[in-house]
């Protein structure tokens, strides 16, 4: 296992223009930890994934990925990452099979054939694999999409709202399935929802993010005791409407 | 080579197959994209061949330089469907909102650029190749009777397709779909300056030297020589060569810079306009 930390982000900046939608935030993720990156629209969340994921070069700081600077040094780990986003699909017209196949050649993965029976076994699309992607329900697609994220075993996986569109029972079962995973492959999982039972659920880390900086960053536990609320959403509310002030002081 | 080499090689190669096998996933798949690759070459063709077939009836000139026209569509094909299967499949890409799962994933920039260079020639293959039996059928002109020489017109053309492909591919990555209709349209500002249908001296003088900055010009005049004079001139085709090595240069420099520019602004967020 690699002595690096799998996500380090140091005092990263990113300006469009001359509007900053990340201002100097810096985290290290922990092997095999799960954590959620909170915050409103335009709070600087996908700015920092698509950091992570060397789709977006700094204005400055430093963000490196097992060890690796990105996005200059992004091709010593990008065959050990892998992500999953609602706002990027995989191609409808190819079948499940078919899109898994050219995802696993181009991430490298050896036992392809296996591996994809085994994500059909795990993610419950085996009946599906010879299907058109697009003729799939969304929750559907939304499986296809994380057997995409997982084909090549990830050791850091970065997901955006992964249970989108699932029924509570699915995405209860995705969010298990995710569970194991991890602890089985001690992967480290960086996580952007707004489901916060889904949070609270996963993961032992939260970091809250408000115009681009962090606001907060804890467990969930501990951010529950500190704005002396009884559950994330009721966190996140305070967080986003500026109401955090006064918890925070009473907690320094 | 040393096997950390060999086995990166081999890396690399599977990663642009696996591009190439997900185009023909989506080829195979859909009857109107093949239809479609098909389709414009024979009508042109068609249309062109029988524009040939009567001025070749009532003009001595023509009568001489027979197969002239035919031959500059088919070869107008190549430059023309080349860069259009390069620029489609990109723009696949994009449609498909996929371009985030490539960008993210292992393949590097000239594995695309390769992966995409080959589909162009798959699909070139597919729609240009049978027109080529058409137009032996309908007009006994016989393309192949090139010989080797057809190898480097195909070669030159292919080129420079190729280089504007590439180019325009970087442009939509940096300026999103706004920038699209550049794939389709771009190969006609060719069209006139390359002398696909007349030869250079056609143009006015001061055209003339730009005319003779692009390396498919000398091609067609090559095309000219070999069925009107009956002669080969290789000394064009070392020229088209030349210019080609320094377009495809820039279009893969430019396709470098519009990428790293896309990183630097967020485009590749984007996939809209």
């Amino acid at each position: 296992m690699s002595q690096h930390p799998p996500i380090a982000v140091d005092q990263l900046v990113k300006i469009y223009n001359t509007v900053p939608a990340v201002d100097g935030i810096s985290f290290t993720l922990a092997p095999g930890s799960i954590t959620a990156l909170l915050g409103g629209n335009g709070a600087g969340k996908t700015t920092t994934i698509a950091t992570i994921m060397g789709l977006l070069t700094p204005t400055s700081g430093r963000v490196t990925v097992l060890g690796a600077q990105m996005p200059r040094q992004r091709y010593r780990v990008l065959a050990r990452m892998n992500f999953e986003s609602p706002y990027v699909e995989v191609p409808m017209r190819l079948t499940v099979r078919q899109n898994l196949t050219v995802f696993g050649k181009l991430y490298g993965v050896d036992d392809l054939r296996e591996r994809i029976a085994e994500l059909g076994r795990e993610l419950d699309l085996t009946d599906l694999l010879d299907r058109p992607t697009g003729n799939l329900s969304a929750g559907q697609k939304t499986r296809v999409s994380l057997a995409k994220a997982l084909v090549n075993r990830p050791d850091v996986l970065l997901l955006d709202e992964p249970t989108a569109s699932l029924d509570p029972d699915t995405a209860d079962w995705v969010r298990g399935h995710l569970e194991r995973y991890c602890r089985g492959r001690h992967a480290t999982l960086l996580l952007a929802s707004h489901n916060m039972t889904e949070v609270e659920r996963l993961c032992g880390r939260v970091i809250m993010l408000k115009r681009g900086r962090i606001e907060d960053d804890d467990t969930p536990a501990k951010l529950l005791k500190r704005y002396g609320r009884r559950t994330l959403e009721e966190v996140f509310l305070d967080v986003a409407r500026g109401n955090d002030a006064i918890p925070r002081e009473a907690a320094q | 080579m040393s096997s950390q080499r060999r086995s990166a090689v081999a890396a690399s190669a599977r990663r642009i197959s696996a591009m190439m096998l997900r185009h023909w996933y989506l080829l195979r798949s859909s009857w109107p994209r093949l239809l479609d690759l098909i389709y414009w070459p024979t009508v042109q063709m068609v249309t062109w061949g029988f524009l040939q077939f009567y001025v070749a009836n009532n003009a001595g000139f023509f009568a001489r330089a027979g197969g002239t026209f035919i031959g500059a569509v088919l070869l107008w094909d190549i430059l023309f469907r080349g860069q259009l299967g390069f620029s489609i499949s990109f723009l696949e890409e994009m449609y498909s909102r996929n371009i985030g799962n490539i960008m993210m994933s292992p393949l590097r920039p000239f594995e695309f650029i390769i992966a995409l260079m080959m589909i162009s020639v798959a699909r070139l293959s597919i729609g240009a190749v049978p027109v080529t039996f058409l137009a032996i059928a309908f007009f006994g002109f016989n393309l192949y009777g090139f010989g080797l020489v057809l190898v480097a017109f195909f070669f030159n053309l292919i080129l420079t397709s190729w280089a504007i492909g590439i180019f325009v591919s970087g442009l939509i990555l940096r300026n999103g779909m706004g920038a699209e209709n550049l794939a389709w349209s771009i190969m006609f500002v060719f069209m006139p300056l390359t002398c696909v249908y007349y030869p250079v001296t056609t143009l006015p003088g001061w055209l003339q030297p730009i005319a003779w900055l692009l390396p498919p010009t000398y091609v067609f005049e090559g095309m000219r020589a070999l069925v009107i004079d009956k002669t080969f001139r290789p000394d064009l085709m070392i020229a088209a060569l030349a210019l080609n090595v320094i377009l495809f240069a820039a279009g893969a420099f430019g396709f470098l810079k519009l990428l790293q520019g896309a990183r630097r602004h967020g485009s590749l967020m984007q996939i809209g306009e």
